[in-house]
């Protein structure tokens, strides 16, 4: 058949379904709604899961991040009035990984503390990081102003910090902060540099509860921190004064290696990691993040989601496909007359079939083309009222319409075999 | 395209009559559980082009049965049917049903419009099968509606339509391929008697024209129309009836 022909067929077609506009219409939705569904699920999963690996891309895949925890035998207990919990990662930890590990080219030690920040009469909630000028190599970080922390400020003890953006907006909102002196609870440091903002810098959804970059936080030299705050933290928390002695809260293992290799001296690193602390470590008063495996386990975790999506979608088209194939049915028997005509006319029987085949396609791609417009619509509206990020994929959409068509061929069929090999003497006579 | 219907029209008007439905001992029985029905038992004739035939006679004579036959909606159980000179006794379904597009034209009772589509539509309808372009089918329907005088309704559905204006539409369908022969099933059992009147005089104009029509009826009016008149009973022939000066050999019982 010629492009005209088949032209001249859908027309026919779409006359055809016409005829009754509600019930084609009622028809249609089942695969207007499996394909609207199919796509707005699968760009609501692609949307989230991009923002699950940005998170644990923006950690570094190249790192393993150490943290010291509290164990949990200390946490219960008894409810002493005062009492002084050791724990967590040793300088000396920092040491040994250093040496021992082959693949490892730098360990950055980071000290937290806890401690409001202050300028003039300006208060800001803060988080104040011992750490070395490496953390900053780790490409993590933009600068809005000034410079990082150097080697220098390290040797020197200086009294200097880089802020982030969040505290930095709340204690300087009109004036510029570099060379500005700020208060750590009673303690002067000057303002050397302010990061900027990022997009996905907190990492709160990834359900891995890393101490992150929050804004609120102040950059000083380690062993200014250890000056300044010795290894004693006082906690106050309800009425009970707790203290806390832990010698560094994090530790930043850098791993190097060719790109190809990369992967495996990360799992390398990360099991030989995990072997030195179990050995050191008995009270397990640490936790491992690889974000490589966070990323990996995030790919799973979105492959089998796009399983199940699949599977979801597949059952509904098949619904709509079932929905399609009984009305088409219906229509056959009704037009028997209508068929028998027009083969006392000179249709063959590849006529037949292909009108009721053409037929049927019209009716599920109309309703796949209708599927996707809502389909679209749809995550726009998710993003707009709930800021959940949502990704339509090309993919997505071109998947949906070519099951929509294929549902419409594969459901066809039986209706336009039934009607093409009717009698056409029977068909004439049919009442 | 359009040459090879003015070959087609130029055989009708053809001085000497040529020999167009030729028919020998067709038989057509139907397996009915254990019993066989025998619908046409032993069948033989020759029809002429330019012909008006009617087929008359009882119900269950087995009128249909060789109206299709003749129109090759049907196979023979038995027996040869020649239409136009080709042996289509033994053709498979895809080469009757050329065979039906290209040289047989239907009229049916219950005139059998489709109705989704408009009276040009329908008129076009055998042009698609044969692959017309469609801006010459397009003329065509629109000069056969206005030659059985529907011009101005060529827009409308059947359902818009009168009974009478259907069956013309119908007829314009059934000559839009410029047929060998015009085969029509009790045409104007669903009409009024001056409707009735309408259609015969429009069948009669055709075959004056030089076609070859076929029409099997209860109505003596159709029978006094045709030149020949062929009565059927249980399955055989049981009268040809012919113009004085008629050949009557050309049939046997
Ligand atoms: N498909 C079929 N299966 C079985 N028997 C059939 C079939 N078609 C026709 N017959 C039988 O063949 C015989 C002739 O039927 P036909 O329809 O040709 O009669 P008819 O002359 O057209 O009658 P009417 O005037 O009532 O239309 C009848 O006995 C009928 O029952
Ligand atoms: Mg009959």
């Amino acid at each position: 058949m010629s492009a005209s022909r088949y032209w001249r067929t859908v027309r026919l077609g779409l006359k055809s379904l016409a005829l009754h506009k509600l019930r084609s219409g009622l028809t249609v939705l089942g695969i207007v709604f499996g394909v609207c569904s199919v796509i707005a699920m699968l760009s609501i999963g692609e949307g989230a899961s991009w923002e699950a690996q940005e998170q644990i891309k923006a950690l570094g895949s190249t790192n393993i991040i150490v943290d010291s925890v509290q164990p949990p035998e200390n946490q219960s207990a008894s409810a002493e009035r005062s009492r002084v919990v050791d724990y967590g990662l040793r300088y000396k930890d920092a040491e040994r990984i250093q040496e021992t590990i082959p693949e490892v080219s730098v360990v950055i030690p980071v000290r937290q503390i806890e401690k409001d920040l202050w300028h003039l009469q300006r208060r800001s909630r803060g988080v104040v990081k011992g750490t070395l000028p490496y953390y900053f190599g780790l490409g993590r970080f933009e600068l809005q102003e000034g410079r990082y922390l150097t080697d220098t400020d390290v040797e020197t003890h200086a009294n200097v910090g880089v802020l982030g953006s969040a505290a930095a907006r709340d204690l300087f909102p009109f004036e510029n902060p570099i060379g500005k002196l700020i208060r750590v609870g009673t303690d002067p440091f000057r303002v050397v540099g302010v990061l900027r903002e990022k997009a996905a810098a907190s990492a709160k959804d990834t359900g891995s509860e890393i101490i992150e970059e929050t804004g609120y936080d102040f950059y000083i030299p380690l062993p200014t921190a250890q000056d300044w705050f010795g290894e004693l933290i006082v906690k106050v928390s309800s009425g009970s004064r707790d203290m806390e002695r832990v010698e560094l809260h994090r530790l930043q293992i850098q791993i190097e290696g060719d790109h190809e290799n990369l992967e495996a001296a990360v799992d390398r690193t990360a099991s030989a990691l995990r072997t030195m602390l179990e050995r050191h470590h008995p009270d397990v008063d640490y936790r491992i993040t690889v974000p490589l495996e966070l990323l990996r386990s995030a790919r799973a975790t979105k492959r089998i989601f796009n399983i199940v999506l699949g599977s979801i979608a597949g059952i509904s088209l098949l619904v709509g496909g079932i929905g399609i194939m009984n009305i088409m049915l219906a229509s056959v028997t009704e037009r028997t007359r209508e068929i028998g005509v027009r083969r006392a006319l000179g249709a063959k029987r590849k006529h037949v079939i292909s009108q009721f085949l053409i037929e049927t396609v019209v009716l599920s791609v109309g309703g796949g083309l209708l599927g996707i417009v809502l389909g679209i619509i749809i995550p726009q509206l998710v993003t707009a009222f709930s800021d959940m990020k949502t990704i339509i994929t090309p993919f997505s959409l071109i998947l949906s319409f070519g099951i929509s068509g294929l549902v419409g061929v594969l459901f066809g069929i039986y209706p336009a075999w039934r009607a093409a090999n009717m009698d056409p003497i029977e068909a004439l006579r049919h009442e | 395209m359009r040459s090879e219907i003015l070959t087609a029209t130029s055989r009708d008007t053809q001085s000497t009559p040529q020999p167009i439905v030729q028919i020998e001992h067709l038989q057509k029985h139907y397996q009915m559980g254990d019993t066989i029905v025998r619908a046409l038992e032993d069948i033989s004739f020759t029809m002429l082009t330019g012909e008006f035939w009617s087929i008359m006679g009882p119900s269950g004579s087995g009128k249909s049965t060789l109206l299709n036959l003749l129109g090759c909606l049907d196979q023979p159980t038995d027996g040869l049917y020649r239409l136009g000179g080709i042996d289509v006794s033994e053709m498979d379904d895809d080469e009757l049903s050329e065979i039906r597009n290209e040289r047989i034209g239907f009229i049916f009772q219950s005139f059998n419009l489709i109705q989704q589509l408009t009276v040009l539509e329908n008129i076009e309808v055998p042009l698609f099968y044969m692959g017309w372009d469609p801006t010459d089918s397009r003329d065509r329907a629109q000069e056969l509606a206005e030659k059985v005088g529907l011009g101005d309704r060529a827009g409308h559905r059947p359902r818009e339509l009168s009974g009478g204006q259907q069956q013309r539409v119908a007829i314009a369908r059934a000559m839009a391929n410029d047929p060998l022969i015009l085969l029509a099933d009790e045409p104007t059992g669903n009409l009024d008697s001056k409707t009735e009147a309408e259609i015969l005089a429009m069948l009669q104009e055709l075959n004056e024209q030089g076609k070859t029509v076929i029409v099997v009826t209860h109505e003596l009016k159709v029978a006094e129309i045709a030149n020949w008149n062929l009565s059927m009973r249980d399955g055989l022939i049981d009268a040809v009836r012919g113009p004085e000066d008629s050949d009557r050999s050309r049939w046997q019982g």
